[in-house]
């Protein structure tokens, strides 16, 4: 009996990825609902990507609105929303704000002088808690957060010049950014 | 017209391959020979359909006929005549006929060139083959149609993608698709030995030269692919572990036990049902890349084309082709019986050992890619793991490996005894650690992990050397010349050498890249100059450029080295107004030591531009490896046992036919 079990082990283990796979295709990698949205933005204190020594909280954040967008340098899709950061920061329509997200901090540092700098700061959230407590769900992510503190906007997955015109800009309108 | 013919000979196509899925199969069965027969004309038929409804398409892009939806889609009017060609592929669509043209490609092949097979093995292998084509055929048909007209017709098309308009865009999905494909060969030889019943040495051989040739195109493709993301994609990286890439890379890893297991079941009789498993594996885990692909579950840089109703055929195909060929796996392979015993140590188990580290390194890879999607699945959120998980796993299951690559060969079959492996070896790894502590301390980069990788690199040389000093060394009373004695070893053998020895190149590659490139970024004015490792880049500034579909900004740096020039380099951006897209198109002074790498980056004030400048030491070693590697496989496929197998049975076939 435990013979002839063996033989069907790949079979079964076909049949749960198949099943995986079956509800995966009526998923969409981008849309997720974001059970923050209207919730106030969770604490933190975290230090800045390039002074270990200064120290952002949640509170200092208070009475703006502001963009926080989750990147680090090993993601291969950030590199490719970094362009559209660049532009949209020129604009100064808003407070951008990084979260850096299990990186280390050379490579941060590094990716950011290769490719520029858009954020006003990066905040250095090397063991990822405090994006765990975002929600973040996969690099990059982008929250738009009010001025009593609330997370108004979530977006999963690089920016594109739509989501920017569509989302984030009729958003940022609304807030009166 | 032609876009209709080429529509209709699909279905023609569709029609021969359900008769070649059939017939031949249940003739197999039941014994008769004339159902049998239709297997090899039938196979010469769906071949000459799928190839003419090609070359339909192919003259429909060529000719700029936008009345078909996907011509307008993926070409242009401005876009140059080869790239209008290989546009053919540049999409969907394409991509699936393509892949059909490559599967009838194999059939003929397997039909035209296993003439010596009885008839009842080719009756099924050419049907397991038809069922494949008949599974792509309608999939093409039903959800991808590339042939489909588009109403009003549009006055021009929608370019290509500028990603693709690359001379290794043009080869790259051709090779990995051939690779692909002719992974289906092994699985048909496999099917179709568990539906006969007739698993043995014999049909080891018979699957060997089949596998390693697609093996071949594989490897070729993934070095293309990875050569391309270098040098195309601007950023200086040859490998990112992104969703598409994993898809080729696993089927390359269970491929490349696949082979060895092969060996093992050719020479010993062992493994059988092992090896039965890993070729089904192989191709499953094609078309479950052809599937993550071509559905969308998985977002990605290469995300080309999803559709949802796409993904569910394809996942109905890949439940029913892996579903039954695994269930048949469970039904049947229970009866092979485990052949020759062999001891604990011995080249059996060293093998067994490469099989289970490429296996697991597989499932690693696999885990990685699919790990978002299932916590996902699971209602519990998405993630995604970076190179930071493929990293750390895939590094300390590689490391063993090598280690094995350098003792597997010197192993006995059946039965090795340790204290002579280790006396022969004990040279080779001393001479390994000595020399990568060596170069790494000559190259400034004494770290832990450079000098693992050349000790890596240089054990796999020392140990091949060990190997070859043996063999070539006199033996017996006979005395024989040095060159007498090398060509004694038999051409496959030479062809592991020169695949190893690319392994070897490989890592040395990646670890003198890995440790010592340097990426610069530097804002420059004309006539700035920055140095990077005795390099002196002086920026001359940007030129408009005007090429056939874009516009480009063309920099010029000039490259000198102790007051001497080297090279002047020529990097530009691109943008493609018809696609709406920028490109970067590097300019890369490659050299036998070192790639000199400029890309431009952001335009600043004036003549003021961001420009990337990369030193990478033996870059190119890391393709020069993958190329050694497939040319090794090429020598193993063309070993004169094959080869004297074909001419025996037609000389056979000849005498049947005189007597």
């Amino acid at each position: 009996m435990s013979r002839s079990l063996r033989y069907i082990l790949p079979l079964l283990a076909f049949l749960v990825l198949a099943g995986f796979l079956a509800r995966g295709l009526n998923l969409d990698p981008r849309e997720v609902p974001s059970p923050l949205i209207g919730k106030p933005a969770p604490g933190f204190a975290l230090t800045r990507l390039d002074d270990a020594a200064q120290t952002i909280r949640r509170e200092d954040m208070l009475g703006k609105v502001w963009v926080l967008n989750v990147w680090a340098s090993w993601c291969v899709a950030c590199r490719e929303e970094h362009p559209m950061l660049v532009e949209f920061a020129k604009r100064k329509l808003v407070p951008l704000y990084g979260l850096n997200y299990k990186d280390k901090r050379p490579e941060g540092l590094g990716w950011l002088q290769q490719f520029g700098n858009p954020y006003s700061a990066s905040l250095f959230d090397e063991d990822g808690r405090v994006g765990i407590d975002f929600g973040v769900y996969g690099v990059p992510e982008t929250f738009i957060i009010d001025k009593q503190g609330l997370i108004r906007l979530k977006h999963i997955g690089p920016l594109t010049p739509d989501v920017i015109r569509e989302r984030i800009e009729p958003m940022l309108k609304k807030l009166d950014a | 017209m032609i876009p209709e013919l080429g529509h209709f000979l699909l279905w023609l196509a569709l029609g021969v391959s359900a008769v070649l899925g059939t017939l031949p199969l249940v003739g197999a069965g039941r014994n008769r020979a004339d159902w049998m027969a239709l297997a090899r004309p039938s196979a010469a038929i769906l071949f000459a359909l799928v190839a003419l409804a090609f070359v339909c398409l192919a003259l429909a892009f060529v000719g700029n006929d936008f009345s078909v939806l996907y011509v307008a889609t993926n070409s242009n009017r401005s876009l140059p005549t080869h790239y209008r060609f290989a546009a053919v592929w540049g999409g969907h669509e394409g991509s699936m006929l393509l892949w059909t043209l490559m599967l009838a490609v194999w059939t003929v092949a397997v039909a035209r060139f296993s003439a010596h097979l009885p008839d009842k093995v080719m009756a099924r292998i050419l049907a397991v083959m038809g069922w494949l084509s008949f599974g792509f055929l309608l999939f093409m048909l039903m959800t991808s149609n590339p042939f489909d007209r588009l109403v009003p017709t549009p006055a021009n098309g929608r370019d290509l993608n500028p990603l693709l308009q690359d001379p290794g865009m043009v080869i790259h999905p051709p090779m990995l698709y051939m690779g692909y494909v002719g992974l289906s060969v092994a699985f048909s030889f496999a099917v179709a030995a568990l539906i006969g019943g007739n698993l043995d040495a014999t049909w080891a051989r018979w699957t060997r030269p089949w596998t390693t040739a697609a093996w071949i195109f594989l490897t070729i493709g993934i070095a293309l692919g990875s050569g391309w993301a270098y040098y195309e994609l601007g950023w200086g990286g040859w490998w990112f572990w992104d969703p598409v890439e994993n898809a080729s890379f696993m089927p390359w890893l269970v491929a490349t036990a696949l082979i060895h297991s092969l060996a093992v079941t050719e020479k010993r009789n062992s493994f059988k049902s092992w090896t039965v498993l890993l070729a089904i594996l192989a191709f499953s885990l094609s078309l479950l890349g052809t599937f993550l692909v071509r559905s969308g579950v998985l977002s990605s840089v290469h995300a080309f084309a999803t559709d949802p109703r796409r993904g569910l055929f394809i996942l109905a195909f890949l439940v029913i082709v892996i579903g039954a060929s695994l269930s048949l796996y469970a039904w049947r392979a229970p009866s092979v019986g485990i052949g020759a015993r062999f001891a604990l140590l011995s080249r059996e188990t060293l093998l067994l050992g490469n099989n289970v580290l490429l296996v697991v390194a597989c499932g690693a890879v696999l885990l990685g890619t699919l790990y978002p999607l299932a916590l996902d699945a699971l209602g519990m959120g998405k993630i995604s793991v970076g190179p930071p998980y493929f990293d750390t796993v895939f590094v300390p299951l590689m490391a063993p490996l090598v280690f094995l690559i350098g003792v597997g060969p010197l192993a006995r079959w059946k039965a090795a005894e340790l204290p002579a492996l280790a006396k022969r070896l004990r040279w080779a790894l001393l001479v390994a650690i000595v020399a990568a502590l060596l170069t790494a301390w000559l190259r400034g980069h004494l770290s832990v992990v450079s000098v693992l990788g050349l000790a890596m690199a240089f054990w796999v040389v020392a140990a091949l050397l060990t190997d070859l000093a043996d063999r070539l060394k006199p033996s017996g009373v006979v005395r024989t010349s040095v060159l007498s004695r090398a060509r004694q070893i038999p051409r496959a053998m030479i062809g592991m050498m020169i695949a190893h020895f690319g392994i070897a190149v490989f890592i040395f590659g990646v670890t003198l890249v890995k440790s010592g490139e340097v990426e610069r970024d530097v804002k420059m004015d004309v006539g700035d100059t920055t140095e990077v490792r005795g390099y002196t880049f002086t920026f001359r500034g940007v030129q408009p450029l005007q090429g056939p579909n874009y516009r480009a900004a063309q920099g010029t740096v000039e490259v000198t080295r102790d007051g001497k020039a080297v090279t002047t380099l020529h990097p530009e951006k691109r943008v493609f107004p018809v696609a709406g897209t920028t490109m970067t198109e590097a300019a890369i002074d490659p050299g036998f030591t070192r790639d000199l790498y400029v890309s431009l980056g952001e335009p600043l004030t004036g003549n003021t531009w961001i420009v990337r400048v990369y030193v990478k030491p033996f870059v190119g070693w890391i393709w020069g490896g993958c190329l050694l590697m497939a040319f090794g496989g090429f020598l193993a496929a063309t070993d004169r046992r094959y080869r004297s197998k074909v001419r025996e049975s037609a000389a056979a076939d000849a005498k049947v036919a005189a007597t």
